[in-house]
């Protein structure tokens, strides 16, 4: 049997198998944790099997160890999975995150742990499932499967009385535009009697799902709002402070971003390309506003989550940015920067989550010096803020770069007046984190170092924390590594927008203005 | 076998009601003090072998018995096998619900068997009186299980309220039955449909259908006529809720199903438009109503309704896809919400003194597998993937929407964001708040009954199974619908032939009714 067949499969359910056998396992001393580490190691594992037998030489834009089998027949769904280079290493990313998350939960999770551990599982099967699943209807069953552990997580193992609103919060804003997500769906169906994707995307190049403008035009609105939201994007972040601020650090390591932005580069771009290039002045707009309010609410805050929350805004504004331009500088840097987030996001919320474990506060006004306490943990902020920051050498400054200079080629009227203001988000992250590196760690000792004896890092978060540093560095001096694999999406993706355009109602400025791209973005990197 | 059609195709009727007035007259004999448990497996045993003879009926293909007024086709049998195991999972529930509370439990084990003898004949009738007599067997039977908790203020108001009212919506289902007569001439459901299209006033047969569909709305608790629903759900014993908030409700669903596309199939742009307004109200009074319930079982009996409504939207789909996604919903809403039911039935003992939001606080703790299954329930409910709930929904709006009616399935999936709202407060009551410091319940009634109620309760065997299996039929109508999708098609398709060969058959089925075949010639 070739393991190709089934890697997928096994990404996706060892971690239900580990849930399953976690709930069997006694609750006693160190077994949750043993057992989860464990299952979450073997997961990683697995999904280091993809980069390693990935073809890049087979026709860019295909997906590779696919697996499709009819799951139901009366509405024709498939379990079909694959990955291409858009999903392959946000699967090793999920996957190498869930360890860390697990190490660094070791001791600051002490009560109900089977709970924890079994949800913090769950949400690895489902993040898994929505980067694997190519039939829309197994996506969205993932899809709506992510919200239910982590409500739970926040909602149980949030550290204030606010936990629940903020639970209930989450669930709801992403809860009700995935139902419009599900009737866009079904409708989809209902006009091509498919949930394929690779088969849906097939149809939109020919411009065949519908004839109805406006309805298609609605329905990819219901798309692109469900995700946006999850993302969040500008205007409806609004339960993303309150649930970072709650939730527990293993569960915000893996809570915004990634999986709303693939959704949307997955599925809104490849099923309605044009109506994704007709708002796309929209959320380029959005997205400079997002960097810029982000950052600057992000400089005002004393509690370090909520200025964590800001900054994930800004960054994920960035994303945005470059996704939206259709560019392949644009997709690649954007691609990329979500790996980047995500990996400089942990590192910081870990770090928070340390020092909350030993002070008792995320408040900064009651930091202050720690650096003559907690060298090993001052040197690994300094390290983690220089990356958010997008210092050259460090993997965000590739992602940033490609995003700025792919925006500045977008096609899109204003451009460069939204794409100066994005800029000033470099300037501004740099603002906020370097103030509070300061507040934390410089300056006099605060009253928390004084009257509580901090540790520096143990053994365990050593271990949690490095290899991410590692990655830091890998992924800024050689970013071809990655890049190859994201290349031959994002030059798909431009590609199949430009084949959009070529065909009858075609827009030929947006042609014109692809190709010469093409190059550039090939040249530079 | 060569046993006559007639005695084949009611067969799981016959059997239950001997079984029912075998242990009637054994609990008679018993002495006072005894366990009637015995009677309760008596009474499983029979609805299981009832679920069997069903099983064996469907390859028979289509039985007609009684001059064409029963008949047994994969439709009928799909609600007849949904109803008994909806009888099986409550019987399991509730058998050790009574001990040392009441005297007379057998006659709870019979007067559930008899209710189920009246769904099941609803469901195989082709016959209006026959579906009446069926409507009335099984009210008669839950209004007096409604009240079983003799003693109870809550128990007697909620049978009295449920038997006064219900009486009345049965009135209407009757005058309905009488207006139809009038318009076409014929009770029998085919022959309507055929007397419709010579009918000199389609309008007062059309006024019928409506009168049915207030009877038959009230009965699924449907939303002008939902008024009853809390309240009764709230003081009749919570296994009784579990059964009457599904098995009544699916045997009245596949009435109205036979009826509206059956009976009045011409109408059909009429009638539809009857349900999306139900629908829709249904949904939004149930899921707006539910937001303020501090007590569990009000809370669910919102929830009902707001079902009730999705189920709705199914009609309002053209025949193929809205009777297949109704039968499937109606099964999975069944699975989840008797289960639902059954975890409230064990949480709060045969007292319920443990019944609102707060005394819910900390279930997780101190039972953290009721509290795992509730959660599961309540999450099917909510429609989250991989449980019945969620395809239920998926079938029921995507026949809707590919029926052209993409608002109704707008506001249906908006009302379930709406609705995830409280499930999720009880969610967060059984697992995020702690429990009160004593785990028992601070009220009076409850330090009376002593200690019995307060020391860990464990979870008798029968009820364990009866849990294990909805959880289980929930999770598989979530996984593998196949199976039961496969049944729910071949229900919709028997249902349709029925209604295809409605004009030839209406002659030969008229002529022998027993009625006076006057209207047939208008």
């Amino acid at each position: 049997m070739n393991i190709d067949h089934i890697i997928l499969s096994l990404i996706v359910f060892v971690p239900l198998a580990g849930a399953l056998v976690l709930t069997l396992l006694p609750d006693r001393g160190k077994t949750m944790q043993w057992a989860a580490l464990a299952v979450t190691l073997l997961t990683f594992v697995l999904t280091l099997h993809l980069p390693f037998h990935y073809s890049y030489a087979s026709h860019p834009g295909g997906f590779q160890f696919e697996r499709n089998v009819p799951w139901i027949a009366a509405p024709a769904i498939h379990y079909h999975l694959g990955v291409d280079g858009l999903s392959m290493w946000l699967m090793v990313l999920t996957g190498l995150l869930a360890p860390l998350g697990v190490l660094i939960s070791w001791r600051a999770i002490d009560q109900r742990k089977k709970l924890f551990y079994v949800l913090f599982l769950l949400q690895q099967v489902a993040m898994m499932g929505i980067f694997v699943s190519l039939d829309m209807f197994l996506y969205y069953a993932f899809w709506e499967m992510s919200l239910v552990p982590m409500t739970v997580l926040i909602a149980t193992f949030g550290r204030s009385e606010k936990r629940r609103r903020a639970a209930i919060k989450y669930f709801l804003y992403a809860f009700i535009p995935s139902g419009l997500l599900l009737a866009a769906m079904l409708w989809l169906y209902a006009q091509t009697g498919t949930f394929d994707l690779p088969k849906l995307a097939a149809l939109a190049t020919q411009h065949a799902i519908s004839p109805n403008a406006g309805a298609l035009w609605i329905a990819s609105l219901g798309f692109l709002l469900a995700f946006a939201v999850k993302v969040p994007v500008f205007p409806l972040h609004g339960w993303l402070v309150d649930a970072i601020s709650e939730a527990p650090t293993a569960a915000v390591m893996v809570l915004a971003g990634k999986t709303a932005l693939y959704s949307m580069l997955r599925f809104s771009f490849a099923i309605f390309p044009e109506q994704s290039h007709r708002v796309a002045p929209l959320m380029i707009a959005l997205a400079a506003i997002g960097i810029v309010y982000g950052g600057l609410l992000a400089l005002v805050q004393n509690d370090l989550k909520k200025l964590a929350a800001y900054s994930t805004l800004g960054q994920l504004s960035f994303i945005m940015l470059g996704i939206f331009t259709f560019t392949i500088a644009g997709l690649d840097g954007g691609i990329y920067q979500i790996l980047n987030e995500s990996l400089a996001g942990a590192a910081f919320f870990m770090l928070l989550g340390l020092l909350y474990e030993r002070y008792g506060t995320y408040d900064m006004r009651q930091y202050g010096g720690l650096a003559q306490r907690l060298p090993w943990v001052a040197t690994v902020f300094v390290l983690v803020t220089l990356s958010i920051i997008g210092l050259p050498i460090l993997n965000s400054f590739v992602g940033e770069f490609l995003i700025l200079s792919g925006s500045m080629q977008s096609p899109f009227a204003h451009h460069h007046l939204l794409t100066a203001l994005a800029a000033t988000g470099v300037i501004l992250s740099a603002a906020y984190m370097l103030r509070m590196i300061q507040r934390v760690f410089y300056c006099e000792l605060g009253p928390k170092p004084q009257a509580v004896a901090g540790w520096n890092l143990d053994a365990r978060e050593h271990i949690a924390l490095w290899p991410v540093v590692a990655l830091f560095l890998a992924m800024g001096l050689c970013p071809s590594l990655w890049m190859r694999a994201i290349d031959s999406y994002g030059a798909s993706m431009a590609d199949h927008f430009a084949a959009i355009h070529a065909t009858p109602p075609a827009d030929p400025a947006a042609l014109q203005t692809t190709s010469p791209q093409t190059t550039t973005g090939g040249a530079r990197r | 076998m060569n046993l006559p059609t007639s005695v084949i195709a009611l067969l799981p009727e016959y059997v239950l009601t001997l079984t029912g007035v075998l242990i009637m007259l054994i609990e008679a004999v018993l002495k006072p003090g005894t366990s009637r448990k015995p009677l309760g497996w008596l009474a499983i045993a029979g609805t299981a072998s009832t679920g069997f003879i069903s099983w064996y009926q469907l390859r028979l293909g289509v039985l007609t018995a009684f001059s064409g007024n029963i008949q047994v086709d994969a439709f009928s049998i799909f609600f007849h096998l949904l109803i008994g195991a909806v009888v099986v999972a409550t019987l399991l529930g509730s058998l050790d619900y009574f001990d040392g509370h009441a005297s007379h439990a057998g006659e709870y084990f019979a007067l559930v068997l008899f209710g189920a003898v009246g769904m099941m004949l609803m469901t195989c009738s082709t016959e209006l009186l026959m579906v009446f007599i069926g409507l009335e067997i099984s009210s008669i039977s839950t209004y007096i299980l409604a009240g079983f908790r003799k003693g109870h203020g809550t128990a007697v108001e909620a049978s009295i309220k449920y038997f006064l009212l219900g009486s009345f919506a049965t009135a209407f289902f009757l005058y309905g039955i009488a207006l139809a007569y009038g318009a076409t001439g014929s009770t029998s459901i085919a022959a309507i449909a055929a007397g419709l299209a010579t009918s000199a006033t389609p309008r007062m047969a059309f006024l019928g259908l409506a009168m049915m569909l207030v009877g038959l709305g009230f009965k699924v608790s449907a939303a002008p006529f939902h008024l009853w629903t809390p309240d009764v759900y709230q003081g009749a014993p919570a296994p009784v809720v579990g059964l009457m908030s599904t098995a009544p409700k699916a045997a009245a669903f596949a009435v109205l199903l036979r009826i509206t596309f059956c009976g009045f199939p011409q109408m059909q742009t009429r009638w539809a438009m009857l349900m999306w307004g139900l629908a829709a109200l249904s949904m939004t009074i149930g899921n707006l109503g539910a937001l303020k319930q501090t007590d569990v079982k009000r809370m669910l009996a919102y929830s009902s309704i707001a079902h009730a409504g999705y189920l709705l939207a199914a009609f309002t789909a053209f025949p193929a896809a809205g009777i297949s996604a109704a039968c499937f919903y109606t099964a999975a809403y069944a699975a989840m919400n008797v289960g639902a039911f059954a975890v409230v039935t064990q949480v709060g003992g045969y007292k319920e003194t443990l019944r609102s939001f707060k005394d819910y606080h900390g279930l997780a703790m101190r039972r953290p597998v009721l509290a795992a299954l509730l959660a599961f329930f309540l999450l099917s409910l909510i429609g989250i993937p991989f449980t019945g709930g969620f395809f239920g929904k998926f079938y029921v709006f995507s026949a809707a929407i590919q029926a052209g009616n993409i608002w109704l399935a707008v506001i249906g999936l908006l009302n379930s964001g709406v609705a995830c709202f409280y499930y999720l407060r009880l969610l967060s009551s059984v697992y995020t708040k702690p429990a009160e410091t004593a785990p028992a319940p601070v009220d009076q009634t409850a330090k009376e009954t002593g200690a019995s109620l307060t020391a860990t309760p464990t979870i008798s065997i029968p009820a364990g199974i009866g849990l294990t299996l909805t959880a289980a039929a929930t999770l598989l109508l979530g996984i593998l619908p196949g199976n039961i999708l496969h049944l729910a098609n071949s229900a919709s398709s028997s249902l349709r032939a029925t209604s295809a060969t409605t004009p030839s058959a209406a002659s030969s089925v008229n002529s022998h009714s027993s009625l006076p075949p006057s209207g047939h010639s208008r």
